[in-house]
């Protein structure tokens, strides 16, 4: 019999190019605006081909000016529409901070209810490709930081392809991360994807021994650690948190009070991190559940910087995840 | 006086009335709400209009129904233009769940979304990127709405209106900048705030109209608001429009106003746009002292429910401090 539901090889950039096709296909109401989405075909190729399929009005290039558009597209998103505000890259964001901090998340409740913004902001961010101090930020912990936002994370192939559209369904601003490291990559996905939830974190890979929590470039390192681990018989659970604001917390205390055990891996600078807030959570809620402290491997607290070794000195890596693990197991 | 007579005939008289009572009106709210902030009954920042009715009168007279209001910090005026009652006004300022924003906002965030009154807005400049987003929108979805937004000439210093102004031209969406120049960014004067002190020179750059006009003359006001906001519904493009205007009042509440001199403020006070108008008003006989006194005790009278109104107002439970953080359905 014919699998009703084959997988298909494809790119984390083709991933997030369908998902856009089928939010522009989905409703008329919803445009995609940002620099260079149109004609340049997006900085990252993303949008490519959007423009000559769905027109000027619907993929509409911007000037540089991050807060203007930024806060043309919450102005957009009160009046009725659906926009889709692509940021380049993250750090061009913090232009728009005012925006998305002082308007789209506050004017819900300033207002007294009256007025919704269900805007969607996607964010190119990462590091990996010797961008250098000023374009390799990680600023999920600032978003993460904002009651009133949504913040989700791409870790997976099938979050790049499921993500925005269940986002586009949420009459509250949200800001999404995508990994521009990861758009080469090539993954298995559904055919057909399946409804992916996002307010709830995800258990990728069942383990017993230990808890790793991770999100954004995490997700893969963490996976690839976790088989090298299974190798030496430790069994790993992996969970990508994927809603980094509200945070999905009963997954991962539910992990953890069952692993007894829990590492958090991010590329975020450690100090008030979300690694930060997430062992928190550990300690007040099922600290007596724990058989060895909460470790965090995060981004070492420093500008990034270009050289490829240095760079990838500055982030956690699949060997360092795996040896700060052995080294909690030998805690019995 | 200097008074336009060219467009008496095209105001119908009872709107010529309901101009001066909505100046009136905003005065004395204004006055009362001074009052009420030194018994503590009013807290935070409170920003007063008092010398610049004339401006909010002037422009919301134009604006339709269906047009979209977004304001600054100082905005009761536009408010009680709007046709926002005054009773939920004021228990907005006390901080009452009765008040048009749920007391969540006071008196720098008035909401009001059935009469398309976006605030309200406290960070200089900022919301000009989400007027011409509304603007926008009413473009994309083919209505005939235009959006007017109010700020004053400490916004025009900002990034923000240099590329709210570029997109809004780039885009030819249907929008109305109004600057209220009253001179002073808070307690810095325009000389030293600005390189070009005439504002209306920088629509210029980015190939808006822009038009300034005397702000403390309701009259003048008024045409250059029916013009201004004809062309941009006809057209579907931006305009800028200044009203060099003056706030007789400090910034807000907590201003000693150490950064101008008394002399100053008298002498734009005898331009005040209120008896300005009285007196047009009485001289074309459009009105009798009798009926100006008869809307000095309407207003008395209509204030003071406002205040009963709001002394009445029930604080919300802190149990609901977290409602409409997020919501769960769209508006």
């Amino acid at each position: 019999m014919q699998n009703q539901n084959p997988t298909l090889l494809i790119t984390y950039r083709e991933a997030l190019k369908q998902s856009l096709r089928e939010a522009l296909q989905n409703d008329k109401n919803v445009f995609l605006m940002g620099e260079d989405v149109g004609r340049y075909g997006g900085a990252f190729a993303v949008s490519k081909g959007l423009l000559q399929e769905f027109g000027e009005e619907r993929i509409m290039d911007v000037p540089l000016s991050e807060s203007g558009f930024v806060g043309a597209g919450i102005g957009a998103a009160i009046a009725g529409m659906k926009p889709i505000i692509e940021v380049m890259t993250v750090n061009f964001s913090l232009l728009a901070m005012d925006q998305i901090v002082n308007n789209a998340a506050t004017l819900l409740h300033m207002s007294g209810g009256q007025i919704n913004v269900p805007i969607v902001i996607r964010l190119g961010c990462g590091i990996g490709r010797q961008l250098a101090a000023q374009h390799s930020h990680s600023w999920e912990p600032f978003y993460a930081h904002i009651p009133g936002l949504i913040v989700l994370s791409v870790g997976t192939h099938e979050d790049a392809r499921g993500m925005l559209n269940e986002a586009l369904k949420s009459p509250n601003p949200i800001i999404i991360f995508e990994y521009t490291s990861m758009l080469n990559m090539e993954k298995e996905v559904l055919e057909h994807p399946n409804t992916v939830d996002i307010t709830k974190a995800k258990i990728l890979k069942e383990g017993n021994d230990i808890s790793i929590i991770t999100y954004g470039t995490g997700v893969y390192k963490s996976l690839e650690a976790a088989s090298e681990l299974a190798t030496m018989g430790i069994d790993a659970e992996v969970i990508d948190l994927r809603v980094l604001r509200p945070l999905d917390e009963s997954t991962f205390l539910k992990s953890v009070s069952k692993t007894h055990r829990a590492i958090i891996v991010e590329d975020a600078w450690k100090s008030v991190s979300i690694s930060s807030e997430i062992s928190s959570r550990i300690m007040e809620k099922i600290f007596y559940d724990l058989d060895a402290p909460v470790q965090r491997l995060c981004g070492v607290e420093v500008p990034i910087p270009y050289p490829a070794h240095l760079e990838e000195a500055s982030v956690p890596q699949k060997k360092d995840i795996v040896n700060a693990i052995k080294k909690m197991m030998q805690h019995d | 006086m200097e008074q336009s007579t060219t467009i008496h005939d095209k105001i119908d008289t009872k709107k010529e009335l309901l101009f001066l009572y909505q100046m009136m009106l905003i005065r004395r709210f204004e006055e009362k709400a001074a009052e009420q902030y030194t018994k503590a009954k009013i807290r935070g920042f409170l920003h007063l209009y008092i010398g610049e009715e004339a401006v909010a009168v002037g422009i919301i007279q134009a604006l339709n129904d269906d047009d979209t209001i977004l304001c600054t910090y100082r905005e009761h005026g536009q408010a009680l233009a709007r046709g926002i009652d005054a009773d939920f006004i004021m228990a907005e300022m006390y901080g009452k769940q009765e008040g048009c924003s749920r007391g969540r906002g006071g008196s720098m965030h008035l909401f009001d979304v059935s009469k398309k009154f976006y605030g309200g807005n406290a960070i200089v400049a900022s919301h000009l990127p989400i007027a011409v987003g509304m603007a926008l929108a009413s473009k994309k979805m083919n209505t005939n709405n235009i959006t007017c937004c109010f700020f004053g000439e400490g916004a025009a210093a900002e990034g923000e209106f240099h590329e709210a102004m570029n997109l809004a031209s780039l885009w030819k969406v249907p929008v109305l900048f109004v600057c209220e120049n009253n001179l002073y960014a808070m307690g810095t004067a325009i000389k030293y705030t600005h390189s070009v002190t005439e504002l209306e020179k920088k629509g210029a750059a980015y190939g808006i109209e822009s038009t300034a006009v005397n702000g403390m003359n309701l009259l003048e006001i008024i045409k250059a608001a029916n013009t201004a906001i004809e062309k941009v519904r006809k057209r579907g493009e931006p305009y800028l429009l200044v009203c060099n205007t003056y706030r007789f009042r400090a910034h807000s509440m907590f201003d000693a106003e150490l950064y101008r001199d008394k002399k100053e403020v008298e002498e734009w006070k005898k331009k005040d746009p209120i008896p300005q108008y009285k007196d047009y008003l009485l001289q074309e006989k459009i009105i009798t002292k009798a009926e100006i006194d008869a809307f000095e005790k309407k207003i008395e009278t209509k204030i003071q429910k406002a205040v009963d109104f709001a002394e009445a107002g029930t604080w919300e439970s802190s149990t609901e401090l977290t409602k409409f953080v997020y919501s769960e359905t769209v508006t």
